[in-house]
Order: structure tokens, then C-alpha cells, then sequence
């Protein structure tokens, strides 16, 4: 049940969302570069700099690859690290993901999601963010504006506790540069939510420890006589991170509840899919238009519901399946694609789903690459296909099919 | 007071059995930069000979806390270290970054130059072994003309060194110095300089390299001797915009300016092979009028 407090809603768009949310998370260092639709978000956080409000060094790089270097060489002396960036400077980026995972260290980033060249484009897709899947970072998509607030809060009391960096997502203009209400909340509650980051490691002269040692692929024997992991063991130790924040990521979503009154104690949320016999399943602001689009089939007697992804990585392969158990067919839209194969929120459900007793049609569809509309109307007919691809056969196609004009 | 060998501080920041190859400079460069320091630094250190050096998890041979990072990565990461320091209220810590000269002429420009132009207040130091040692000896912007390597394997390299020194004079910065491993006390006496001043300080430091140069390990000092007394290497530091002259440099000019032919130290060295007496001569020619660029701006002679 939501807690009474007054509410303080403004009129925000995404970008303004994310850089309050960092001021209230109290950032120390931000560093980043301009790109498209990310830049008001970094001018948002120097103005704050700038006047005062924002207690922070916030440095102005030359590079997205530099900006996540700052962060990193930040945080591990202890300052809680926030950056953004989309598209190309999340790609630049991609050396020191790897690096900011793996040193556990717990950045915040947001990502303005927008597709990738070549050719130039600069509107909404999420090729680049699921481009950077594998990189051991935590990944949560928003549907809303509030979302975005309130994620990169979570965000940080989520990282610091199992020290894994977290990327909040957030699809390029439809979110970014769309303004909607958004409820802020006090400073004095935030503070309580969050507590101040404590390192795991610290740089102190008097007792010098050194980060990132070249580690050989077997354990090793210490000077005080004592076994220290491998790069092995330090990798798994990554995956098993990753593998418990879903519990952290569901306490920091009902802790958030409690306090501020917005419920995010769910890895996903559904919508009309209580009795529900096709689900759609889409991720950020795509599974927003997904509702109308159920509600469109429903009027014509079709029990659709909406399953909308908000964490991708951990992937919630049980809480899936559960909410999955009831559906005929499943329908999935994913805005980025890996090329060969299919979208890339398909193949995890179908994963999923393997093994589990329940055998839906699984049909994938890839839309709104490079910014292309997607309208509500064009997921009912989709729908309706995959529905009537049914009566052919139940084996799920090979190649996703593409909403597009080839 | 001036450094000697009898007044430099005896504790070792650097401790023995550590990784590097016999007759490194890197690591005598290392060592005195770090005694200057007092070991009160942290250090920031690219993919290089030095995070070989620096040993292997979980022991290390670095008596310094030290943040490993990314080739391309070495300039941002002291502006972290910075900015995460300075966030925290942290003073009285150098930050320091050690990186090649691969990792400093070429994949390290960027975020070099990016910081510096922020003036970010670190300390730089290139060790400059004048190849990409720790990957077996290849080309880098710092690989002397005629120098063979592993991808100039037959003609030697084609083109000059790039003078990293004067881009990041280039820079504004408030400290720029060369110095050569042959001479510690040149290099102790401009790490402690630099730690005194505010801003971002860039040192240059050349490191004769016995297995990539192919020399005997025994030969290190006096190769870099050799360079410093032929004028392919000037020793001097720029503070403020003032130039001037140091150590052996210092001394050669006083003494009359005259340098040693640069041949000798072309022909005893493997990697010149293949060098031709043109190249040797144009060699020469470029040294002359260097070394009289360097007297003439000289405000210490």
C-alpha cells in the first residue's frame, strides 16, 4: 500500500528526470561527453554544478571512452560516479564496461537509447545498449519519465550493495525530449534510501593495494601463504553478482515503495495479463503503446495482455515463466536485432521457456529501428498475424519477421 | 639541497624479484620517481612493461597503491583519480601516471591531451623505450628513423619520432621536462620539482630498452649516456615558459655546445642494422639543429 506524502510533480522531460535524480542520488563525480539525445541531460548536470546545487567535480572529457575512465578511477577511490551517453559513445565506451564490471565498481550510467551507424541515425532504437549485453553490467529499461527518476535512485542503492555498475535505459526522444509529469521527491528521503557509497577496496599510500594486476587463469598463492582466486574465479564471482542482484534489485524496488510510494518490487511488470491468452512482450517505452495495443485487441475479443521487460540483465528467467504460465502465444517486439539470429528480448524468453511445461507459439517481431514510428495499430495487426500463423503451424519460425517495407 | 647518491632517501618503493627484463630503465626511472614521491602517490598505469613490472595477482613488486587501466585509457583515469580525490576531500596525495611511449604517442594522445587541456592536477611520465616493448618490439610513434622492429622488419622505420615533448608543451601546461634514465638524480631532482607544482606536469623520461634495442643488458646507462652527449636527447625543463638546459645537456653547453657524432651510437646498436649513411647524416643534420634550437632558447646558459 502506498505511503501518504505530498507530491511535487513537474512537468519533466526524460533527460531532466535522470539529471535530477542524479543531483538527489548526490553524485560526486559526473563526467561525460555531448551526443544526441543525451546532451541536455550533461548540461542539465553542469548547470547544477555550475550553481551550486549539485555538489560534484564535474568534468567535461574528450571522449565517452574517457568519460567511464574517469568514472572508473573515480569510484575506485571512493566517489559515487554517474555518466550518460547513447548510441556511438556507448559503443566507444565498450572497453571500459568490461573494465567497470569487472573492477566491481558500482557507476551509475544512463543510456539514451538510439540506433547505431552505419548510416547515420540519431532517434530511438536500443541496438546499442543490448550491443553491450555481455559486458556484466545490470540493465533496466524505463517505460515512463517517473520511471527514469526513479530508477537511477534504485540504481545506486542497487550497484553499492552488490557492487556491479548499473545502466538505466531509456529509449532517445520518445522518453528523452517528451515531457510528462513526474513526481520529485524530498532530498531528505532520498538520503534516507541511500545511503553514502562505501568502497570495497581503498587507495591509501600508508597501505598500498594495487588494482587490476595482470591475474593468470589459476588461482595463486599469496605472500602471507593464502589461495587468491584466479581471473576465473573473479569471473564467476561477476556472474554470481549478477545472478543474486535480483533479489537486491526487488528489495531496492520495495524499500523505494515504502518510502516514496511508487512500487518497483517487480523484475517486470504486466498489464491485462491476468487472464490473458496472448502476451506481448516488450521493453521501455515500446511496452507502453503495447498496453494500448492490448486493450485495441481486447475490444475485438482478444485476451491479449502486456508483459514489459524493466530488467534484462539479470535476465528473471522463473518470474518469466510464472507470468508466462497462462498465454497461448507469445508475441515479441524487440527494437534491436542480432543480425543471423533474432531480436534479442526473443531469445530470451525462449530460453527461458525451455524446459518449463508450458509450449506457446513464441513470434518475434523486429520495429522502430533508426526512430520508425510504432503505432498501436500496427502491433494489433502483428498480433493478428502471428494469431493466425497458428492455424499453419505452431513451430516457431527461424528469423523473426521485420515491421518494414521490404 | 641537491640529490646524491648519498643523500637520496633509502627507502625502496620498488622491491626486488620483480618482472622486469635485466639492464631495464624503466624500472630505474620507476625507482626514483617514486623516492621522490616518498611513495605518497597513487599511480595510474596503462597496458606497458610497467604493469609487467608491477608483478602478478596476488603479488605485486609496487610498494605504491596503483590503479591499473585500459592502454588508451591512462590520462582520463588520473583525471578520476583526481576528481575522486578532490570529491572526498582527499590532499596531500600525487597522483601519478606511468605510461609508455605506445601508450602515451599513440593510443594515449587523446585522454593525455584531454587532460591536460583541463589542466588536471597530475603528474604525467612517459618512459620512452622508443617501441611497443612489452608486446615483443614493434613500431611505435616513438621508434627512431632507420630503427628495425617487429613491423619495420626490413627497411627500418621510415619516419622520425614524434617530439611528444613539445605537444604537451603545446598544451600550456605549467611543467614540461625531459629526462633520461642515466641521469636519476636529473630525473629525482624534476619529480620533486613537479610534485610542488599545481596543474598538470608532463616528464619525459628516455629508457634505453637491452632486448628491444639489442645491446648487451650491461650497456643500458651507457647507451643512454650516449644519447644524452650526441643531442638525441635533450635534457631540459620548461617551467612557466622559461627553458632551460639541465644536467648533462647543461653541461655539454656550457662546455662549448660540442655534441659526440651520433654515428657510434647508431652502429652499436642492433635495431640500426639496417641504417644507411644517408640516414645516418640526415640523422645528424636534424640533431645540429635541434641542439642549437635548445642553446638558443636556453635562458640558463
Amino acid at each position: 500500500m502506498a505511503v501518504q506524502r505530498k507530491s511535487n510533480i513537474h512537468i519533466l522531460d526524460g533527460n531532466q528526470a535522470a539529471a535530477i535524480a542524479a543531483k538527489l542520488s548526490r553524485v560526486q563525480v559526473v563526467a561525460a561527453y555531448p551526443i544526441t539525445p543525451q546532451t541536455p541531460l550533461t548540461e542539465q548536470l553542469s548547470q547544477f554544478v555550475e550553481d551550486g546545487q549539485l555538489k560534484a567535480e564535474y568534468v567535461a572529457v574528450e571522449s565517452e571512452h574517457s568519460a567511464m575512465a574517469v568514472c572508473t578511477s573515480a569510484s575506485i577511490v571512493g566517489a559515487r560516479a554517474f555518466t550518460a551517453t547513447s548510441s556511438h559513445g556507448l559503443a566507444y565506451m565498450h572497453e571500459m564496461l568490461h573494465w567497470a564490471a569487472g573492477a566491481r565498481l558500482p557507476i551509475v550510467m544512463a543510456c539514451v537509447n538510439r540506433a547505431l551507424g552505419a548510416p547515420w541515425n540519431v532517434l530511438n532504437d536500443q541496438q546499442d545498449s543490448i550491443s553491450q549485453r555481455d559486458t556484466g553490467w545490470i540493465q533496466i529499461y524505463c517505460r515512463n519519465n517517473q520511471d527514469i527518476l526513479d530508477t537511477v535512485i534504485q540504481a545506486y542503492r542497487i550497484a553499492e550493495k552488490v557492487y556491479v555498475p548499473v545502466m538505466v535505459c531509456y529509449d532517445g526522444y520518445i522518453l528523452s525530449h517528451t515531457e510528462m509529469p513526474v513526481d520529485i521527491p524530498e532530498q531528505v528521503d532520498v538520503d534516507r534510501y541511500l545511503p553514502p557509497y562505501k568502497p570495497h577496496t581503498t587507495l591509501d599510500p600508508d597501505n598500498p593495494k594495487n588494482y587490476n594486476l595482470v591475474t593468470l587463469a589459476n588461482p595463486r598463492i599469496g605472500v602471507d601463504g593464502k589461495l587468491c582466486h584466479g581471473y576465473m574465479e573473479l569471473r564467476y564471482l561477476l556472474q554470481e553478482a549478477l545472478q543474486n542482484s535480483a533479489e537486491v534489485i526487488r528489495d531496492a524496488g520495495k524499500e523505494f515503495n515504502a518510502i516514496f510510494g511508487r512500487d518497483y518490487s517487480n523484475m517486470f511488470w504486466e498489464e491485462r495479463n491476468e487472464d490473458a491468452e496472448i502476451t506481448i512482450v516488450a521493453m521501455g517505452s515500446l511496452a507502453s503503446e503495447a498496453i494500448v495495443a492490448a486493450d485495441m485487441l481486447r475490444e475485438e475479443g482478444i485476451k491479449a495482455g502486456v508483459l514489459g521487460l524493466r530488467v534484462f540483465r539479470p535476465f528473471p528467467k522463473q518470474d518469466v515463466v510464472q507470468a508466462l504460465r497462462k498465454s497461448r502465444l507469445i508475441v515479441v517486439f524487440d527494437k534491436n536485432v542480432s543480425y543471423g539470429s533474432e531480436g534479442a528480448t526473443c531469445s530470451e524468453i525462449k530460453s527461458a521457456l525451455y524446459g518449463t511445461y508450458i509450449n506457446a507459439a513464441i513470434r518475434n517481431f523486429i520495429v522502430g529501428l533508426g526512430g520508425r514510428d510504432v503505432k498501436a495499430r500496427e502491433l494489433v495487426e502483428a498480433t493478428k498475424k502471428a494469431i493466425s500463423s497458428l492455424k499453419e503451424t505452431v513451430t516457431n519460425p527461424d528469423y523473426p519477421e521485420w515491421i518494414c517495407h521490404i | 639541497m641537491k640529490a646524491n647518491a648519498v643523500n637520496l632517501i633509502e627507502k625502496e618503493w620498488i622491491l626486488p624479484g620483480n618482472r622486469t627484463c635485466p639492464g631495464c630503465a624503466l624500472s630505474l626511472a620507476y625507482r626514483h620517481t617514486l623516492k621522490a614521491l616518498e611513495g605518497q602517490c597513487i599511480v595510474t598505469v596503462p597496458a606497458s612493461c610497467a604493469t609487467v613490472m608491477h608483478g602478478m595477482y596476488p603479488i605485486s613488486a609496487v610498494n605504491v597503491p596503483c590503479v591499473n587501466t585500459p592502454f588508451a585509457s591512462t590520462g582520463a583515469s588520473a583525471t578520476g583519480l583526481v576528481a575522486g580525490l578532490r570529491a572526498l576531500g582527499r590532499k596531500g596525495i600525487t597522483v601519478l601516471a606511468f605510461a609508455g611511449d605506445g601508450g602515451t604517442h599513440d593510443i594515449g594522445i587523446q585522454s593525455l591531451s584531454g587532460a591536460a587541456e583541463r589542466q588536471y592536477d597530475f603528474l604525467y611520465i612517459c618512459y620512452d623505450n622508443e617501441g611497443y616493448m612489452n608486446t615483443g618490439n614493434q613500431r611505435s610513434g616513438s621508434t627512431p628513423l632507420g630503427a628495425v622492429s617487429g613491423t619495420t622488419p626490413v627497411l627500418g622505420k621510415q619516419q622520425y619520432q614524434k617530439d611528444m615533448t613539445a605537444i604537451m608543451e603545446a598544451h600550456g601546461i605549467p611543467y614540461v621536462a625531459t629526462c633520461s634514465a642515466s641521469y636519476p638524480l636529473d630525473l629525482y631532482e624534476k619529480v620533486k620539482k613537479a610534485k610542488t607544482i599545481e596543474g598538470t606536469r608532463f616528464i619525459h623520461v628516455h629508457t634505453p630498452c637491452p632486448p628491444g634495442w639489442l645491446f648487451p643488458f650491461s650497456d643500458t646507462i651507457k647507451f643512454g649516456e650516449m644519447a644524452v652527449e650526441t643531442g638525441l636527447v635533450v635534457l631540459y625543463e620548461i617551467e612557466d615558459n622559461i627553458f632551460r638546459l639541465t644536467a648533462a645537456s647543461e653541461s655539454l653547453a656550457r662546455k662549448g655546445g660540442n655534441l659526440q657524432p651520433v654515428r657510434e651510437y647508431f652502429k652499436s646498436q642492433g635495431r640500426f642494422k639496417t641504417i644507411t649513411e644517408e640516414q645516418i647524416d640526415e640523422l645528424q643534420q636534424w640533431v645540429n639543429a635541434r641542439w642549437k634550437h635548445c642553446l638558443n632558447r636556453a635562458t640558463n646558459l
